[in-house]
This record gives structure tokens, C-alpha cells and sequence, in this order.
């Protein structure tokens, strides 16, 4: 919501948008996974400039043993920017940021795990953004997603994630970076998707990631939640696709 | 003692690897110019084997140390990101990180391969600081190198953006001029196992090693920076051979990135 000095023409006469795209038109996306060796589990997800690594270790054992849980796996989650992945250099180490989106991104993937099938040990889950074009923590749930199915942690659905905001008082999904900063909000939602779900069914309509902040009505949150699931779901479509190429399987990624 | 320790030190006197190689052979290098389309301003994804170093250039403005007026800045930092390995732990660079980033820089700031004159603004006001920055994803070994080779190529293909006078800032969006290189100095790494020499050494035969070496020779054969590690100490024949092998296989590095640049 900030004002800028010159007047941005948010679309143009054919009602696209400063990249090309339509309201309701993810960015071009691409999907990798097991892209490193040493991790359990792997995925690089870039969706426009937008570029995100994550990797998954674990299970495996948990130290100091006070951090255990009796009942279930705890997550550690980590979200890292390189440095070079902003235009102003991002100097390197945590910050308070970081630090809250490894929180709701812990938060977006936990429902969708069986974490009580390991009890006592601990999953590492960590995002590098390499690149940033906005969308940056919507990216890297969605390819810490991947990469838990990668290291083969059973999961009840596959969480997929993306951002809805609004410009020139018109919803459009998957903000780019300058729509994120000069826009009028910015809403990134997550979501758990299977593939045996319908249309109305409910764990497509499990939100568990929703922030928010711009200057919208109430009936203009709604449009933007759900235009950010129908893009949740074409990014679990392309999850399963991606997942389904990799282990060759004839059905998979959502058991 | 690690799994295969004792086994990788036999092997090895009969010339022998686990993964077939010759003790002098490097694994397959891949080198990727330009990894980062929009953000930095010189980048390079560098492969070796199964290790993957990524190093981003971000150019900022400050003002020069007051002793050297016309003097711009290099600051290398290397990240062990935690995906890289399971050692690796989140938090503060821990000792190897550090020694990375130092050799790696040391290998091009006392080299002078950066003029940094040429990074003058305006004297005493204004001059351009060059970051370089390693990100380390998947280490299987031989760091050094993998991160010596990605900032050189990150180097060459990076640029200056252009300084507005005006309103203080930089034109990110245009590639001005090209990051001025004097000497190219090329860094490789001789490892002492067992008694033999061995190169580009696996995370699992690092475990084995006894000492390594580091060099790094400019275009003419000068070497401009050295660095031995490790617990076990290193002969003059040892540092003899290392400058000769290593004065070779720098050879090789300089090709890989001519192609990788062009």
C-alpha cells in the first residue's frame, strides 16, 4: 500500500499485468526434485525470478533430548536468504524475518505429516532462496513439500503454496516482486491437496498458512483466498507430476 | 575413525580409489555462468561430482577506509548451508567456514586480481565494494576448489552498475562496465593420504586425509597464495610436487571457464 510518485499502469489495455500475465495466472513454474545428494530429501522450485532450495534430513535422532516429544517427530525449520538473492546485498545470518517464516512455514507443513509415526526424532527442513522475485516463503513451503515426499516422510496430502493480493483494486494470484511492494496487499495461503479429493471436498479446504497485509474488505479477502487455492491446487498438480517422473510411479504423492 | 577410513588409506598405496579414479583425476566439473538472472551481479553454479557451490556478486557503495582513499573494497563470505551436510549446523560461520571464505579471498585479494583503484568513485568520498558470496548447497568434498573456481567464474562474468551522481544510488538494471581482473589467479588443492598425493577428494576420503595443500597460480605461473591444513605436516618435496601438479591443473580450470563465460 505504499504511494509511489509516478502512477504504475498495473495492466494494460488487454487486462495483463506488468509481466504479461493475467489476473488469475501463476508465473512460469518448474519443479525439481532430489537436486542434492546429501539430503534425505530434495526440491528446487522456481516460479518466475522467484528460486527456492529445500532440503529434508530425518528422521533421525534428536539432541538435546529435552527437545523430544513422546508422541510425535519434532519439525526444525529453517528459511535462509542468500545474500545475492536480493538486489541490496542481504547480509548473511538470521533475523527476525527469517525467523517468523520458518515459524508459519513449520506451521503450513506439520498437518499434512504423520509426525506420530516417529516419536522421539527429529525432521531438519531448510529453504534457501537463491533468487527473489516476491513469493519467496509460498515457494519454499512448496518445495519443502516436495522435498519431504522426496525423503518419503508419509504425508496426508501434499502442501501447496501461493500468494493472492490485489492492484489497482483487482485480485490477481501469484504476486510478483513488485506487485508485492507497491500493490495493494499481499495475501500468501497454503494448503493441503489430494488427489482423491472433489471439488467441495475437505482437505483441499484445510488452509494452513494465511497471512496478510495490505488495505482490502472483507468480500476482497475472500476472493483473493480463493483465488490463491485454485493456484495452490495447479502447484500440487504440478507437485504431482513432478513427483510422479522422478519415482516413475503410476500413481503417487498423495498417499 | 570413520566407516571407510582404513579402507580409502589402503587403497590409495596401490594407487586406488573407491570410486575408480586415478589419485591425481578430478571428478566431472560442470560450471554454470550466470546462475542468478535478475539479483546479483555475477554469478556462477559450479559442480564437482556431487559437490555444488553457488557464489553471487552484489556490488554496494560505501565510503573507503581513510588510508586508502581510492582504494574500493572485496569482502568474501562463504555459507555452509545446513542442506549441504548433515556436520553442518545453522548459526554463526563455524572455523571451516571461515577458513573457506578466507582462502578463497586470499586467493584473489592479495592475488590483486581485482584493481581496486578501479573501483574508485570519487577519492575519499565514494567507492564500490565488490561482495562475494559462497553458498555451499551439497558438500562431497574439495570446497575450496568448487568455491575458488565459482567466484573466479562469478568474477569474470560480473559486472559494475552504473552510480547515479544525482540521487546516490545504483542502476541495478544496467550492466555498465565489466569487474576489471588484472591477474586471474586460479586455486586448486593437493591432499596428502596415506603417503600419496591425491586430488578433489570425496567428503569421505576428506575424512582420511592427512594434510592438504592449497595454491593458487596466476596466468603466468606465479603462485599468489597458499594455504596447508590438516593435522599431519608437509614436506618441501610435497610442496614442490603440489605447486607443479597444481601449476597443471589450474591450466584445465582456466579453459573450463573460458568456455564457461563466453
Amino acid at each position: 500500500m505504499t504511494s509511489t510518485d509516478k502512477e504504475v499502469e498495473w495492466f494494460d489495455e488487454e487486462g495483463n499485468r506488468v509481466d504479461g500475465r493475467k489476473a488469475d495466472e501463476l508465473r512460469e513454474t518448474t519443479m525439481e526434485v532430489g537436486v542434492l545428494e546429501e539430503a534425505d530429501g530434495s526440491a528446487m522450485v522456481e516460479i518466475g525470478n522467484t528460486r527456492v532450495i529445500a532440503s529434508v534430513f530425518g528422521p533421525q535422532d534428536l539432541h538435546p533430548k529435552h527437545l523430544q516429544e513422546s508422541d510425535r517427530a519434532v519439525i526444525k525449520m529453517r528459511y535462509n536468504m542468500a545474500p545475492f538473492s536480493v538486489d541490496d546485498r542481504m547480509s548473511p545470518g538470521p533475523n527476525r524475518r527469517a525467523k517468523e517464516i520458518g515459524l508459519v512455514a513449520r506451521r503450513a507443513l506439520e498437518p499434512a505429516l504423520e509426525l506420530e509415526k516417529f516419536p522421539t526424532a527429529g525432521i531438519d527442513i531448510s529453504m534457501e532462496v537463491v533468487e527473489s522475485d516476491g513469493g519467496t516463503r509460498v515457494t519454499g513451503i512448496t518445495a519443502a513439500s516436495l522435498a519431504l515426499a522426496d525423503a518419503g516422510i508419509p504425508m496426508k496430502g501434499m502442501v501447496a503454496s501461493c500468494a493472492a493480493g490485489v492492484v489497482d483494486d483487482t485480485p490477481v494470484l501469484d504476486v510478483n516482486g513488485k506487485e508485492d511492494k507497491e500493490g495493494n496487499a499481499d495475501i500468501p495461503i497454503a494448503t493441503i491437496n489430494r488427489s482423491d479429493d472433489d471439488t467441495e471436498s475437505r482437505e483441499e479446504d484445510k488452509v494452513t498458512l494465511l497471512q496478510m497485509d495490505g488495505d482490502l474488505t472483507t468480500d476482497q479477502v475472500e476472493d483473493c483466498v480463493q483465488l490463491a487455492k485454485d493456484g495452490c491446487r495447479q502447484l500440487y498438480e504440478q507437485q504431482k507430476r513432478t513427483i510422479r517422473e522422478k519415482y516413475n510411479a503410476t500413481d503417487g504423492g498423495d498417499q | 575413525m570413520k566407516i571407510n577410513e582404513e579402507d580409502i588409506r589402503n587403497k590409495i598405496k596401490k594407487g586406488e580409489r573407491h570410486d575408480g579414479r586415478d589419485p591425481l583425476e578430478y571428478r566431472e566439473i560442470s560450471i554454470e555462468a550466470d546462475y542468478i538472472n535478475e539479483t546479483a551481479n555475477g554469478s556462477a553454479m559450479v559442480e564437482i561430482g556431487n559437490t555444488k557451490v553457488l557464489v553471487g556478486i552484489s556490488i554496494d557503495v560505501e565510503s573507503p577506509y581513510p588510508d586508502r582513499p581510492e582504494s574500493g573494497t572485496i569482502v568474501t563470505n562463504a555459507e555452509l548451508a545446513p542442506m549441504a551436510s548433515r556436520e553442518f549446523e545453522s548459526g554463526p560461520p563455524q572455523e571451516d567456514g571461515v577458513e573457506l571464505a578466507r582462502v578463497v579471498d586470499r586467493g584473489i585479494r592479495e592475488a590483486e586480481a581485482i584493481d581496486l583503484n578501479d573501483l574508485c568513485i570519487e577519492a575519499g568520498e565514494k567507492v564500490y565494494t565488490v561482495f562475494i558470496d559462497a553458498h555451499v548447497l551439497n558438500d562431497d568434498g574439495n570446497l575450496i576448489d568448487a568455491t575458488s573456481l565459482a567466484a573466479m567464474t562469478a568474477l569474470k562474468s560480473g559486472y559494475l552498475p552504473e552510480y547515479d551522481e544525482e540521487t546516490g544510488t545504483l542502476d541495478r538494471d544496467e550492466k555498465w562496465k565489466d569487474i576489471e581482473l588484472s591477474t586471474e589467479p586460479i586455486t586448486a588443492t593437493a591432499r596428502m593420504i596415506n603417503g600419496e598425493m591425491v586430488f578433489d577428494t570425496t567428503h569421505e576420503e576428506e575424512d582420511a586425509q592427512d594434510a592438504r595443500l592449497t595454491v593458487s597460480i596466476d596466468e603466468n605461473g606465479q603462485v599468489v597464495a597458499m594455504q596447508k591444513g590438516e593435522e599431519n605436516p608437509y614436506s618441501t618435496d610435497e610442496i614442490a610436487e603440489s605447486m607443479d601438479l597444481v601449476k597443471e591443473k589450474t591450466q584445465k580450470f582456466r579453459n573450463l571457464i573460458e568456455e564457461a563465460v563466453e
